[in-house]
């Protein structure tokens, strides 16, 4: 088990013959993801790294039954990029894509609201299940299959944590970039109940940053809802405040979204917090240890 | 990007939300002919900085007479205005804005901005106008009004109503205020704006609505396609190291500490300030050098970091996936050798070929101080850092 995707994933790519487009369909192809085919308008018909290329989400679905979608398309065309993955029956749509306006985010999330679809991002490093299914800008090579599920608003902080999770053993069963914008798809709240449900997933590590309240959300269900251990850092004690710091939705506003509001808010709903982004990896085996010692006991 | 209030007037004016009658002045003399044009008998100068809290700061001035506009005018201009908003350094006023006083009633707050929690636009109101907003909500959040508007559907007339009721509005100043609450949303939407607050929005001794201030904040993804609003920002108001950084397309935002730090990812970039400070050191930037860390990129960015004169150690952290450490460790050395630096250098290389970076770095022979892990090298920065002077 594992969330979002896996080996039966059959995924396209949105700017498939676009520099990072095929750049990143190659190295999931490499990695052993079901990459089907992609899309590129005008360009139906070609052959792109040994796949099909067609004009229309539609016309990929069709031919290919793909569900997944990856979206490397620039930001001007990204939020209509999502919308025609969701109107051709995508049912995981992943976008990469950095930098797409707010007021655009804003509709799609108003029209995805009508549809079965999942969207992860915008302006995240994607979804990865090791082993199986790579869907984003990842280095697969960091990855072990294992029990740690990942959720992260940041990229390179999500490597970290999957680097350690690799090195002490524990790997990880899926890892989920939600993304640095204000307006996105999937948030904390929805990654941490899937791994709640999920065989495999034995902990969660939870990355979060300043900004917004997600976090806070996050807190509050995990509070009600999970029964597994989570262990959370959040990036930006030392940001300044009504300063953005480098993702659009990292800035604290008004007096809200600071990292010691977050720290408060998990350690009040029993999450185990770690002041320092190393200390991930440990503080999860730590925890699945006591986890362990405890039912021994019993 | 924000926009100053005598620009933002001129918007909410084109768009027929009420404003002071008010012109802008670079020179006494031009605040005194200003003064002449207005109607008097009170006239209010307003230095055009990038921040809130001028009033208290003396960056505005209610004068009775053109000569008393004149110099005060004279007193604000070519002089740095500091707020509780600026900073110690405060802001270069370059300009000032005269308006006719306005007889004021009563004084409102109105904001749009992003409900992140729920991704859609907001509207805040309260009857507390004039005081700072964070405060009211903190010390009587029953005086906040929020509504928060169905993208599909649009601002309703209902939720006009709700908010003007809310503030005590009646009679005409209802519909006044409906009107320039939908100007409000149609410019947030039309213009990609991330901010507008009218504080205070006025209700005039003669029973008018009036903006009396005006905020506004540009959604800096959305600049692309406002080249218009693009045309109004003035660099002078901005940090001349992160201006310099966006030019070089580096993410960069100046702090007050003396360890430089220059990462990949915005993420990775925050935890190590907050590693920086947890060990006992005080970071002198934020840093996002981006996902492709190239040669020509490491280097602009040492230039950038090392031309802050409190910087007395170099924190280098990049994870690299995608990007090969390697590559990134010969881009280091040819940057310390091009740049010249005269400060510590710790490098923190992770990821793909970390042990291939290492060597490039021994073997360059210069004074790069490569670190384990995360911990080792924000602890090597903070005592190298707290030892030295620079060379």
């Amino acid at each position: 088990m594992s969330i979002l995707v896996d080996r039966r994933s059959r995924v396209i790519c949105q700017g498939f013959t676009g520099k990072q487009g095929t750049f990143h369909s190659e190295q999931a192809i490499l990695y052993g993801s079901n990459l089907v085919g992609g899309v590129t308008p005008g360009r139906g018909g070609e052959r792109h790294l040994d796949r099909p290329v067609f004009n229309t989400v539609h016309d990929a679905v069709g031919a290919t039954g793909a569900d997944v979608s990856m979206i490397y398309v620039p930001a001007p065309f990204a939020a209509d990029a999502i919308l025609e993955a969701a109107d051709a029956g995508i049912r995981l749509i992943v976008c990469i894509t950095e930098g797409i306006p707010v007021n655009d985010m804003i509709k799609v999330k108003a029209a995805l609201a009508g549809h079965r679809c999942r969207l992860v991002g915008p302006n995240c490093p994607g979804v990865i299940t090791p082993g199986e299914c790579k869907v984003g800008i990842m280095p697969g090579f960091i990855h072990k299959p294992g029990r740690i599920g990942i959720v992260s608003r940041s990229g390179t902080l999500t490597y970290e944590a999957v680097f350690q999770t690799t090195s002490l053993g524990l790997g990880q069963s899926s890892c989920v970039g939600i993304g640095g914008d204000p307006v996105r798809g999937m948030n904390f709240v929805d990654v941490i109940a899937l791994f709640e449900k999920d065989e495999r997933t034995a902990g969660i590590v939870m990355v979060g940053e300043i900004g917004g309240s997600d976090e806070e959300a996050a807190a509050d269900y995990i509070r009600r809802h999970v029964s597994k251990p989570v262990v959370a850092y959040i990036a930006g004690v030392t940001a300044p405040a009504g300063k953005r710091m480098g993702h659009a939705g990292a800035v604290i506003a008004g007096g809200k979204g600071t990292a010691a509001d977050k720290y408060a808010a998990l350690e009040a709903a029993g999450v185990r917090t770690v002041r320092s982004p190393a200390e991930l990896g440990s503080a999860m085996k730590t925890a699945l240890a006591g986890r362990r010692r405890r039912a021994r006991k019993r | 990007m924000n926009l100053h209030e005598y620009q933002s007037k001129r918007i909410f004016r084109d768009s027929g939300i009420p404003v002071p009658a008010g012109m802008i002045a670079a020179t006494e003399a031009e605040a005194i002919a200003a003064a002449g044009e207005l109607a008097g008998p009170v006239w209010v100068v307003k230095a055009q900085v990038h921040a809130g809290g001028r009033g208290k700061a003396g960056g505005i001035k209610l004068c009775r007479s053109a000569q008393e506009v004149g110099s005060a005018a004279a007193a604000m201009l070519g002089q740095r205005l500091v707020t509780r908003q600026t900073g110690a350094q405060g802001l270069p006023v370059n300009l000032v804005y005269i308006e006719s006083g306005s007889a004021i009633e009563r004084e409102l707050y109105l904001s749009v901005l992003l409900n992140r929690d729920l991704g859609r636009i907001a509207f805040v109101a309260s009857a507390a106008g004039g005081m700072d907003i964070e405060e009211v909500a903190a010390k009587e959040p029953q005086k906040i009004l929020r509504i928060d508007v169905d993208p599909a559907a649009g601002l309703q007339g209902y939720q006009c109503r709700r908010l003007a009721f809310g503030l005590g509005l009646a009679g005409d100043l209802v519909a006044q205020f409906e009107r320039i609450a939908r100007a409000l949303y149609g410019l947030y939407l039309e213009r990609d704006l991330g901010l507008i607050e009218i504080n205070p929005l006025i209700v005039t001794k003669d029973g008018r609505l009036v903006a009396l201030d005006a905020k506004i904040n540009v959604e800096e993804n959305a600049l692309y396609r406002q080249p218009a609003l693009v045309e109004l920002r003035d660099p002078s108001q901005e940090d001349a190291m992160e201006r310099a950084a966006s030019e070089h397309d580096l993410n960069y935002v100046s702090l007050d500490g003396n360890i430089a730090c220059m990462v990949n990812g915005a993420g990775l970039a925050m935890a190590t300030m907050d590693l920086i400070k947890l060990h006992g050191g005080a970071p002198a930037n934020f840093l996002d050098v981006g996902g492709t860390a190239t040669a020509e990129r490491v280097t602009a960015a040492f230039r950038l970091i090392l031309s802050n004169e409190r910087v007395r150690a170099v924190l280098v952290n990049i994870f690299g996936g995608i990007v090969r450490c390697d590559v990134i460790a010969e881009g280091i050395v040819q940057a310390v050798l091009q740049v010249g630096v005269s400060v510590p250098v710790i490098v923190r290389l992770e990821g793909t070929n970390a042990d291939r970076a290492r060597k490039v770095l021994k073997a360059s022979k210069l004074a790069i101080t490569p670190a384990n892990d995360l911990t080792d090298a924000a602890t090597k920065a903070v005592r190298s850092a707290s030892r030295g002077a620079r060379r």
